[in-house]
């Protein structure tokens, strides 16, 4: 038995135009955690398709428990014990918990049928072995993304698998269900599997990895034992820049008030909710998931009908009962979900940037082409969206130029306020600092911003002001000086200030 | 398989952008025009270069003008991730409510002794808003009701097609006024009056697709609806204006096979929507949404049309030729699905 369950050695991989992954190494022991960071199109995920079985190398050996192998498909890899946690899981939603975990091997009875008997309850001996409270007879649809991962691994583990691959399981969960996966990966360890862990996010490399091995543009840059890590290190191996750099943040001239919402009611969703929003200020809005903080802006934005509510623009009443109102009204909103709501996969760059602003840039009837193809180079250049031309299809971007192309998009309409959930979702270190650098230039030409996240660090760094929401209503706000993250999660919590309690353990 | 392929996004532009050799490049736009161009020219030469006399490529023209028109229709829906199954049952209503109303006198004495034919412009105008309606009912039942475009229009075909059987008591209206028949006949410069509206429609389709506002968002909506209810699209407006805008197309095509043949018959059109749906899904427009083009359309109506025109002259029977159709359109888009593949 060699000391390391996996070895991957010189791995290279092109495809057409990108040298993918440029002769890495990467050793995974048994029982560890090893964390791959990076940005995105750094190769951890080529890497790790490799490992599989998805993709072939072009060159440069795997060695599986000290033994030479060559993957000719998922399967292959499958049946020698590794298994990935996709990114994008692909559940079959209509049927149970225990008919997805036997999916392609289900047990069956002396007449060749499917015993559903034995399916449920082997699923419920595996899911009961991780601590996983999910039934197996639930339907897989109904469950949370969070709930559908924990049913993935029990998958992974009900194959013996003794690596396995998680990309990124976290950019969904709250942070219960991240501390609820990381119990489970813990358990994992115990048990003597190895997890190679996807990540973007520094604070989970501390908080569950055993050594890191980070790559930038195709090459590992390093591989270091967590414990001698710092958090300003691995940001500066992934980046090649210092933390301070980071989290962008200048004074801009902060004007009067240029929206004010009183009592925002959707039922349902948020109740009796008030703020206002002021010229070059940005407007943190802090609350775990479920919280109604993307549900409020929603109303807000006309998304979604509300019941109650007044709603001013620079001192007067405005009713917003579509979003093309609110675009009318100079409002933008960059929505939470890039794939489901924001982005059209199979369009243009082009069209993507354009179309909120098409209204704007008409002759009669007809389009004038030659303003509107302006309108997005200029948006190409100013944000440094790497695309080889306005009109290559946004889903061959990576994950951070398709958000500065929805950030563009909404730049393109010069609206006065910009609603921002979750910028930075599953972009990498260095466009999310581009991101926080775009987000204090708009500030200070006097735009307002209001940033929803559930990044502590993102929202207590860029915020001047801090409403915190709980259970679909505000229970308070922060001011820049005085915002700390205990007060934060209390307030999000529903403790009332006062009774401080350490921070909880995350 | 989008981010591996994707550059890595903090250097400067234009550096490591995927190239492809510009003949390659060609070849995966155009292939959809190269299958066009390598069929006609295997038709040329199994016939001896018959087919490529004008006289034949003017007939081509003019049999594919009715399914074209249509397709183009058709391509509209699809390309909002919707589709629409009425259109062949629209040709029939329209057909005999058009040539119900201009049969001759002495035609139409038998069933309304003393009628008159009504002005020729007239009826077109009556015949157009029959499809506007029927097509306006499908965007309401899409927009209003929620009912899936496929469930929608496949009501409506039964409706429409009922009706048109209702409405002529299942008999064909012959002997209409010559100015009439002309519309379909006749020619102007030598081509034919149906391949000339063929035309006019992709031009109009083409304008209204690139050039308008509609157009764009009717992309929008087909390749991610809740996107577009984000970007201030009034997306069940622009819908209902593409249902509309189908049927309109579906009562053109109706009065120009109602002219060139010279009756109106409420069993026209007999599956006119699964060739239309054809034509434009071998002309690149997928099923999915969010792609598809008045161009593409029409070499898609052409494909299908050059080789029917193909196996008759080279006196294939109907039934040899209905497999060969089969196989042309697997070929076809099989071949451009390699091409999406390719650019995604």
């Amino acid at each position: 038995m060699s000391e390391f369950i996996l070895q991957m050695e010189n791995v290279q991989k092109s495809f057409p135009g990108v040298h993918a992954l440029k002769g890495v190494h990467l050793d995974v022991r048994p029982g560890t955690v090893h964390g791959l960071m990076g940005e995105n199109g750094a190769g951890k995920s080529t890497l790790m398709k490799i490992a599989i079985g998805l993709y072939r190398p072009d060159a440069g050996t795997i060695r599986l428990r000290g033994r030479e192998v060559s993957f000719r498909s998922v399967h292959d890899a499958l049946a020698q014990g590794i298994s990935m946690i996709h990114q994008e899981m692909s559940p079959l939603p209509y049927m149970t918990v225990a008919q997805n975990i036997f999916l392609g091997r289900e047990i069956r009875n002396r007449l060749g049928l499917i015993d559903h008997r034995a399916i449920d309850e082997a699923s419920a001996r595996i899911l009961a072995e991780l601590n996983i409270a999910i039934s197996p007879r639930r339907i897989m649809g109904q469950l949370s993304v969070a709930q559908m991962q924990l049913v993935e691994i029990a998958e992974a583990v009900s194959r013996k698998a003794d690596l396995i691959i998680m990309d990124e399981p976290t950019s969904a969960l709250t942070e219960k269900e991240v501390a609820h996966l990381f119990t489970i990966i813990a358990g994992l360890k115990k048990r003597g599997v190895a997890v190679v862990y996807i990540t973007h996010k520094t604070d989970e490399v501390f908080r569950i990895t055993d050594e890191v091995s980070v790559f930038r543009d195709g090459e590992l840059v390093g591989r270091e034992d967590t414990a001698n890590l710092t958090r300003d290190k691995l940001i500066r191996m992934m980046v090649g820049r210092t933390v301070d750099q980071f989290f962008h943040k200048e004074s801009a001239h902060i004007g009067p008030p240029v929206l004010e919402v009183e009592g925002l009611t959707r039922r349902g969703h948020c109740r009796d909710v008030s703020f206002s929003v002021r010229e070059g200020e940005i407007l943190g809005v802090a609350g775990l998931i479920g919280a109604g903080r993307t549900e409020v802006m929603e109303a807000l934005f006309g998304v979604a009908p509300h019941q109650a509510g007044v709603v001013k623009i620079r001192g007067k009443p405005v009713r917003i009962r579509s979003p093309a109102d609110a675009i009318r009204h100079g409002m933008a909103f960059l929505t939470e979900d890039r794939k489901r709501t924001g982005l059209y996969l199979n369009l243009s760059v082009r069209d993507n940037i354009a179309m909120p602003s098409l209204r704007k840039h008409l002759r009669g009837l007809f389009l004038k082409h030659k303003a509107l193809r302006k309108l997005c180079s200029d948006a190409v250049t100013s944000l440094r969206i790497k695309t080889p031309t306005l009109e290559q299809l946004v889903m061959n971007l990576s994950g951070g130029n398709q958000q500065k192309v929805l950030v563009s998009r909404w730049l393109a309409t010069s609206p006065f306020l910009l609603i921002l959930d979750e910028p930075t979702r599953g972009i990498d270190v260095g466009a999310k600092a581009e991101i926080y650098r775009l987000m204090s230039a708009l500030a200070r030409e006097g735009k307002a911003i209001i940033l929803i996240s559930s990044e502590m660090p993102e929202i207590l760094a860029m915020s001047d002001r801090i409403m915190v929401m709980h259970e679909k209503r505000k229970v308070g706000e922060l001011a820049r000086g005085e915002a700390s993250q205990e007060k934060i999660l209390h307030m999000a919590t529903g403790e009332p200030l006062g009774t401080f309690q350490p921070a909880p353990q995350l | 398989m989008a981010e591996t392929s994707a550059p890595s996004p903090v250097a400067e532009p234009e550096e490591s952008t995927v190239r492809e050799s510009p003949v390659l490049r060609f070849m995966a736009r155009y292939s959809i025009l190269l299958i066009l161009i390598g069929l006609v020219a295997l038709v040329a030469v199994l016939s001896g270069g018959v087919s490529l006399r004008i006289g034949n490529l003017l007939n081509v023209l003019r049999q594919i003008s009715v399914i074209g028109i249509i397709a183009l229709g058709v391509t509209m829906c699809i390309i909002t991730a919707g589709i629409d199954l009425s259109s062949g049952a629209v040709v029939a209503l329209v057909s005999v409510v058009v040539a119900s109303l201009l049969q001759e006198p002495d035609a139409m004495d038998r069933l309304y002794p003393g009628g008159q034919p009504w002005p020729v412009p007239v009826v077109i105008v009556i015949g157009l808003l029959v499809g506007v309606f029927i097509g306006f009912l499908n965007g309401a039942m899409i927009t209003q009701l929620r009912i899936p475009p496929f469930i929608a229009t496949l009501g409506m075909m039964t409706f429409a097609r009922g009706w048109g059987f209702i409405y002529s008591g299942g008999r064909p209206r012959g002997s209409l006024v010559q100015s009439f028949q002309d519309l379909g006949q006749g020619s102007v410069l030598g081509i034919p009056n149906p391949a000339l509206i063929l035309l006019a429609c992709v031009a109009i389709t083409y304008v209204i697709l690139n050039h308008t506002l509609w157009g764009r968002y009717t992309y929008a909506l087909g390749s991610n609806m809740q996107a577009a209810v984000v970007s201030g699209i009034k997306t069940n407006r622009y819908l209902l204006l593409v249902y509309t805008f189908a049927g309109f197309l579906a009562a053109v095509a109706a009065i120009v096979l109602t002219a060139r043949i010279g009756s109106g018959q409420p069993g026209l059109g007999l599956s006119y929507e699964l060739d239309a749906i054809a034509a434009s899904v071998i002309g690149g427009t997928s099923l999915a949404g969010g792609l598809g083009s008045a161009g593409g359309t029409l070499i898609g109506a052409l494909i299908i049309g050059v080789m029917k025109n193909g196996l008759d002259i080279l006196n294939v029977s109907a039934d040899f030729q209905q497999v060969a159709r089969a196989i042309i359109i697997v070929v076809a888009v099989t071949i451009d699905v390699r091409k999406n593949l390719r650019t995604t």
